[in-house]
């Protein structure tokens, strides 16, 4: 008889067991790496790495002329292309003390609403997704190609548009413009509780999603989220109703708010954010003036006198700063831009940490997180 | 509250910060080694409430660097922009304002990796975007990257 072997298992009492999410996972929805610590099935803590597409855009900025930047500015938050544009054409209304036209502010705003649902639409789309309901992907984007065909019919492309220029609009808007819009609404009144009897009141759906990842107003203004995701927690931080612009000021309109900041209702308030845009966009269409100007009088060469300029929008996915420092030439000195992904992402090990790894995707699909708009 | 309010308010508690005019929002210079008590106050005081820093930047001024704060109170809707110089260019260094807004910690990163400005106090100050064996600090005017950067 050989001697009996014994094999000595070593038990840690707390093994730590790191994985990578991303950077290709698809429920990123871009190169992101989450380094997720895991016990059991626990997270413990996660860590975001991020500048997989770091293109260095703010260093771009530097060498080129303001219209140009306005082609840059789309590649940013590419579901937000319009709100981007305009935030940079803001400011650099602002420096030069310019007024549009009251038409092209109309404008402007409505194009504005009309990304804000299609952005909502894609991300419902993804989230449904990430959560097993696969057949939410062609509702979305059913619905999402009518937007796309009225942009393309204005604007000439579907989702990068660069419409938006300093001084106005690129070209003026298809004569069909307001009509399209209109017919749209009607159509998207009637498909819109659709989404909610195909997903808001499935049960796998309302379990995988409610008092999950709570996150306390305070929490919100102290890690800087903003958009849908901070209005869920309370945090009224619309800077459409804070610092007015464009054709909001003309207007009344509700800012969806929602107070438990739970998963669930990050949902809910884009759900009801994409009702809400469309009775905004009902409400600028019946008073957007007739006529065929679309831009105001601007110099060939724009330069920005010496000073700082900042301007902020609400996009999507929270507020975008731009601020402008500029010398007197036709380049900007320095050009930052504060994109309200960059600030949502860090918030993810505060709401993961003691969840399922399976409740890290809900929670990172209802933070909407769009990766270029966090590289730059 | 306005601009001169607040101004006057400031200055009763920081009597050595300078003011530049600015149309959009009051422009505070403020001492680095000053900065943190200040910030602190600002957030805690009870008619002011900073409570959220919307921006940090790092602009670079080819013999100094400054870091650009933009304050705003989300009960009352004021806002500030607070800037501190660094002393030189050499070892730029700024305190962190990790403990008083979390956002914080992620943008000094940033400004860590793109500017080179060293967060004093900083729990975690690596880079953010680039990769840890990255040369140089992009934004910096003296910059130099031949294979990457066209010269117009």
């Amino acid at each position: 008889m050989s001697e009996e072997k014994k094999v000595i298992v070593e038990l840690d009492e707390n093994p730590e067991y790191i994985i990578n999410m991303g950077p290709q996972h698809p429920s990123t929805h871009g190169v992101l790496r989450f380094e997720v610590s895991l016990q059991g099935e626990t997270v413990k803590y996660l860590i975001p790495h991020c500048g997989y597409i770091h293109r260095g855009i703010e260093k771009m900025c530097e060498s080129l002329t303001y219209p140009q930047i306005i082609h840059l500015t789309d590649r940013l938050d590419y579901l937000s292309a319009h709100m981007n544009n305009e935030a940079v054409s803001l400011c650099v209304e602002k420096a030069l003390d310019i007024e549009v036209p009251e038409r092209v502010k109309y404008i402007r705003s409505i194009l504005s609403e009309l990304n804000r649902i299609a952005s909502h639409q894609l991300w419902w789309c993804a989230f449904g997704m990430d959560l097993g309901g696969l057949t939410c992907f062609f509702y979305g984007l059913r619905d999402r190609e009518k937007i796309l065909d009225i942009f393309e019919e204005s604007c000439g492309s579907r989702l990068l548009h660069s419409f938006v220029v300093p001084g106005g609009l690129m070209h003026d808007v298809h004569p069909n413009f307001k009509q399209s819009i209109r017919d749209f609404i009607k159509y998207f009144r009637k498909k819109l509780p659709e989404y909610d009897t195909l997903l808001t009141g499935n049960v796998i759906f309302q379990n995988r999603t409610r008092d999950l990842g709570i996150m306390s107003k305070e929490t919100a203004i102290n890690y800087g989220i903003t958009g849908p995701s901070a209005r869920a927690s309370g945090f009224a931080c619309d800077i459409r109703k804070v610092e007015p612009y464009s054709a909001y000021p003309y207007i009344d309109f509700k800012e969806i708010l929602y107070t438990k900041g739970d998963t669930f209702h990050r949902y809910k308030a884009r759900m009801d954010e994409m009702w809400e845009s469309m009775v905004i966009l009902e409400k600028l269409l019946d008073k957007m003036p007739d006529g065929n100007d679309y831009t105001a009088k601007m110099k060939p060469v724009i330069k920005l006198p010496e000073g700082e300029y900042f301007q902020r929008v609400e996009t999507a996915r929270g507020e975008l700063g731009v601020y402008i420092v500029s010398d007197g030439n036709k380049t900007p000195y320095r050009l930052k831009l504060r994109t309200p992904n960059f600030s949502n992402l860090f918030v993810m090990n505060k709401l993961t940490a003691g969840y399922k790894i399976a409740d890290l995707v809900a929670i990172s699909g209802s933070l909407d997180l769009v990766i270029p708009d966090i590289d730059r | 509250m306005e601009q001169e309010q607040l101004k006057e308010k400031i200055v009763a508690l920081l009597p050595e910060a300078e003011f530049m005019t600015n149309k959009q929002y009051l422009d505070v210079i403020v001492p680095a080694n000053k900065l943190h008590a200040f910030v602190t106050t600002l957030k805690e005081t009870n008619d002011l409430k900073f409570d959220y820093l919307f921006c940090l930047s790092g602009v670079d001024w080819q013999t100094y660097f400054t870091v650009v704060y933009h304050l705003t109170s989300s009960e009352f809707g004021h806002s500030i922009v607070l800037k501190v110089k660094t002393d030189g260019r050499e070892t730029p260094e700024v305190p962190s304002l990790y403990d008083i807004y979390a956002t914080a910690e992620f943008h000094e990163r940033e400004a860590f990796d793109l500017f080179g400005i060293k967060f004093t106090n900083h729990p975690d100050l690596r880079r953010i975007f680039l990769e840890d064996t990255w040369v140089g600090y992009p934004l910096r005017k003296d910059y130099k990257d031949e294979i990457n950067i066209i010269e117009r």
